[in-house]
């Protein structure tokens, strides 16, 4: 049982190893040992959590020779081991659905290079997830960007060359922001892992001394962040990226980069600056306002799209929204309603975007509503998985998405400050009907009956895409109907991380 | 306050550096100047950095000569993290640069609003 204390350094370096392996390799090949290296990381990942799991007690693994104040760690508990395995099925599910499409947009020849850069951000999601040292953490943020570049601007078209450029200025801003910060906090406190971090950041508050610039550290770093991850003033790459991009590609990067990001912020709270100073600041008033502009906002700019895959997109940025809401009420439940929706929106709109891509398939490959008439009846499948995850968004009892809904609003009635629970309440409510609006007009459309014309599938058949949709379908209803399990997993991992 | 601005110039300067590669690459609508703009944010960054290791009257930290008194050298943590830096920042230049060859190919322009009303126009 020892040996599974191995396996976290042993899945990031599978995955980097094989990247640079896959680069020489032929289309078909990569595409072999990228799906095989990202299932053994699944399954080494469910390893490590049952292990963390029977153990109840976190680990410490040592990268190289040199012990704690000097060398580099990796740390994995419950919430680690937890986040890994979902975001290693959720990007197994995502290339698997969007593969067929993949062969279609990418020439064959260079077909290799997406299975290159798949495999970085499989390492730089993993990095993230399991890193105790905050340069580690900033170097995988660099190269989760230039991966997720890589993905949007694979097709080659105009529109994914400047959508890519657009994300790269944002990140780019965003990366400067977080190195500031990160380099202000280690003349502060002298550390760089975050445990020896949040030991100096507890005398240093105990003190007094250099409050301004501890605050503006924290700040630079959670508005990096949440510039990354498309917090709603920031928002303004999205939207071209999530559309412009192959399917896949949107999957990964709305249910994977983004969240990535923001579970990283959420480990710098708990970790790095510690839950009695952060919950102090108000640093989180600020992202709490945002979130809360952005629930409003990203739906109402959704309401106006009259393309699937835009509407799509828009609405990630009011889901992002809530999840920096959840964070911003400064409690251990907004917390934990936040991490929790960070997976239930993961498994939704990885699913929305695969299905809305095999909606367009059989549509002429446009997402625009008149083409996507009835939709639904010609693939059956990527229609059903569409209502599923409509339902997820809006809020639909049995549904991931409801169970998150239920504990924000409990996070938020708990919440200390009567105004954040009243603007909380209302928020949530309004953006309900929001995005049952423009969730039911979609699904209006595809469902639409057809007349005259011949009913049923086409033809080709995607059975790869049938497939990821199913998993995600039952992952979804998985995570809406045994929500106790997950949420006592997630609550004993939150514990552990503090 | 005023002093103490004075006092730790360098660290001033880097910040100042830092805003005007920030505002350049947020706003200015040239892409190489964005680029630009984003190398002057980094190197004021690694400035910042060194500035911090730096203590004054100390050698940069060489073994020479045998003398091992931890005294006698800086701090070489900040200038390990200005290296790992500079090679983030070599990387993330150079994935720029060819995004902006690419653009130029296909929309024959270097400014990103004139770009993008040209994507526009053409989806019409």
């Amino acid at each position: 049982m020892e040996f599974i204390r191995n396996l976290p350094f042993i899945g990031i370096f599978l995955c980097m190893s094989t990247g640079v392996i896959n680069s020489v390799l032929d289309g078909k090949w990569a595409k072999k040992v990228s799906f095989t290296v990202i299932t053994a990381n699944l399954f080494m990942s469910i390893l490590v959590l049952y292990y963390v799991w029977q153990t109840k007690q976190s680990y410490i693994y040592v990268m190289g020779h040199h012990p704690a104040p000097w060398g580099n760690e990796i740390r994995f508990g419950i919430l680690e081991g937890a986040f890994a395995t979902f975001f290693c099925l959720i990007m197994l599910l995502s290339v698997l659905g969007g593969v067929k499409r993949l062969e279609e947009d990418i020439s064959e020849k260079r077909s290799n290079l997406y299975y290159v850069l798949v495999n970085l951000l499989m390492a730089a999601i993993l990095a993230l997830t399991y890193t105790n040292d905050l340069f580690t953490a900033y170097v995988f943020v660099e190269i989760m960007t230039i991966g997720a570049c890589g993905i949007i601007v694979i097709r080659g078209e105009g529109r994914s060359l400047l959508a890519s450029v657009k994300y790269m200025i944002m990140s780019l801003l965003g990366s400067g922001l977080i190195l500031i910060g990160l380099t202000l906090i280690y003349d502060l406190t002298g550390h760089l892992l975050m445990s020896n971090i949040q030991e100096a950041a507890q005398q240093l508050v105990k003190s007094g001394q250099y409050q301004v610039p501890f605050t503006s550290a924290i700040a630079l770093i959670s508005v990096g962040l949440a510039m990354k991850s498309a917090l709603f003033p920031f928002h303004s790459w999205l939207p071209d990226a999530y559309t412009y991009a192959t399917s896949a590609s949107s999957a990964i990067l709305s249910s994977l980069v983004s969240k990535a990001y923001i579970f990283l912020l959420i480990k710098i709270y708990y970790r790095v600056i510690g839950l009695s100073i952060i919950f102090q600041n108000k640093i989180l008033n600020i992202l709490f306002l945002f979130g809360i502009a952005g629930m409003i906002f990203g739906s109402l700019s959704a309401i106006r799209q009259d393309d699937l895959k835009k509407m799509i997109a828009y609405s990630s940025v009011a889901q992002i929204g809530y999840i920096y809401m959840g964070i911003g009420l400064g409690t251990t439940a907004g917390m934990l309603a936040a991490v929790f929706h960070i997976m239930s929106h993961a498994a939704s709109k990885s699913m929305m975007f695969l299905s809305a891509s095999g909606l367009s398939q059989v549509s002429g490959r446009s997402c625009n509503y008149r083409k996507l008439i009835g939709a639904a009846h010609r693939n059956r499948i990527a229609g059903f998985a569409f209502l599923v995850g409509a339902f997820s968004m809006v809020g639909i009892p049995m549904t991931a998405g409801y169970i998150s809904k239920v504990y924000f609003a409990q996070a938020a009635i708990q919440a200390p400050y009567q105004f954040k629970m009243i603007i909380t309440v209302i928020t949530l409510g309004i953006s309900t009907i929001l995005n049952a609006v423009y969730f039911i007009r979609a699904l209006i459309v595809i469902y639409q009956p057809l007349k005259g014309q011949k009913q049923g599938a086409d033809g080709r058949r995607d059975f790869r895409m049938a497939v990821a949709l199913w998993a995600l379908v039952v992952t979804n209803l998985f995570l809406g109907m045994h929500s106790d399990a997950v949420v006592d997993l997630l609550r004993a991992g939150l514990r552990m991380f503090c | 306050m005023g002093a103490n601005l004075f006092h730790n110039y360098y660290e001033t300067v880097a910040v100042i550096l830092f805003g005007i590669g920030f505002t350049t690459l947020l706003l200015h609508r040239n892409m190489i100047k964005k680029i630009i703009g984003l190398n002057i944010m980094d190197t004021a960054v690694y400035l910042f950095l060194a500035a911090k290791g730096y203590i004054e009257g100390r050698m940069a930290p060489i073994v020479v000569n045998g003398i091992q008194k931890q005294e006698a050298y800086i701090n070489p943590i900040p200038s390990g993290l200005v290296l790992t830096g500079i090679v983030v920042s070599v990387s993330v230049t150079a994935v720029m640069l060819a995004l902006t060859i690419r653009l130029y190919r296909r929309y024959g322009s270097l400014d990103v609003d004139e770009i993008s009303m040209k994507a526009k126009k053409e989806e019409r």
